[in-house]
């Protein structure tokens, strides 16, 4: 079941986002507004002559469609960590998930903050992407 | 080994960057944001932001524009056709806002190789600050350069 900010244990699990099929407008698209130009990502032919069929995902668009899963959960000035390690290809055409659960709730600097172990999963089951997050759930920061 | 660790430490860039409101919609939008508090200025200040809030990896974007890490990996020698990004973490100390203009300082944190040389791995750190030199997030991304010549 999926919870809300209100209702944390270790266990719970955030509503799970689900991502449309990376093509290669998506690409181009992200290439441009993040400044990652990388030709592996966007270049065919550069991509062949690496030794890969096709060209590959960018690992930030992962981690930013990751980021949606937490700034759907809680505001963004709310998140106060957020790693990732890219262990698998995003091939393009991928479909995939990104899902988290709560592994972890202390209280640092007078605030309760959930840790949260994240993934990003392809449709075939691989693991893309994991990461962890540390989210505010009642802060005096701004409040 | 094609990287020297001798470039541990070495700084890279120090550099400002003001925070574009039109680059953090188009962002938004790559990503598939669809929350308006990161694409229209009334959403944003509806939410109690002083202008559209950065989405939580966004200060990558201004990271590369300080200094291109395929650029930085050429002139240490990589393949660029080899480098995939292994890791990347952002801890946030403050909210950062389209409009702002923060200071951006990085460095080469470590380089170390892994499976008998066949991976190679740089770490850059990243710090941003503003003006008043408070800190307001620190980046650290790890480059994988695969190195097929290792023996």
């Amino acid at each position: 079941m999926a919870a809300t900010t209100e209702q944390i244990e270790i266990g719970a699990e955030l509503p799970p986002l689900a991502i449309e099929p990376i093509s290669r407008t998506t690409l181009a698209v992200f290439a441009g507004a993040s400044g990652d130009h990388n030709p592996i990502h966007i270049d065919i032919d550069f991509a062949r002559a690496a030794g890969l069929d096709d060209v590959l995902a960018h690992g930030m668009l992962s981690m930013g469609y990751l980021g949606r899963l937490l700034t759907g959960w809680v505001p963004v000035d709310r998140i106060r960590s957020y790693r990732a390690r890219f262990v698998a290809i995003m091939p393009v055409h991928a479909t995939a998930t990104c899902t988290g659960s709560v592994i972890r709730v202390d209280e640092v600097d007078g605030e309760r903050r959930a840790t949260l172990r994240l993934a990003v999963t392809l449709a075939d089951g691989t693991v893309t992407l994991t990461g962890e997050a540390v989210v505010a759930i009642h802060t005096t920061w701004k409040d | 080994m094609l990287i020297s660790t001798d470039v541990i430490g070495r700084q890279l860039a120090v550099a400002d960057v003001t925070i574009d409101r039109g680059r953090v919609r188009r962002f938004a939008l790559a990503i598939g944001e669809t929350d308006p508090v990161f694409s229209e200025l009334e959403a944003a200040r509806k939410a109690g932001y002083p202008d559209l809030p950065v989405p939580p990896t966004f200060l990558f974007c201004a990271d590369l524009e300080i200094c291109e890490p395929l650029t930085m990996l050429a002139n240490l020698g990589a393949d660029v056709r080899q480098v995939l990004h292994g890791e990347q973490s952002f801890v946030y100390f403050a909210p950062v806002h389209a409009g702002e203009t923060v200071t951006l300082r990085a460095h080469i944190a470590d380089v170390y190789t892994r499976k008998g040389g066949r991976l190679e791995f740089l770490t850059r750190e990243t710090t941003v600050s503003r003006g008043d030199g408070t800190t307001v997030a620190e980046l650290s991304s790890t480059l994988v350069v695969k190195n097929p010549e290792a023996v």
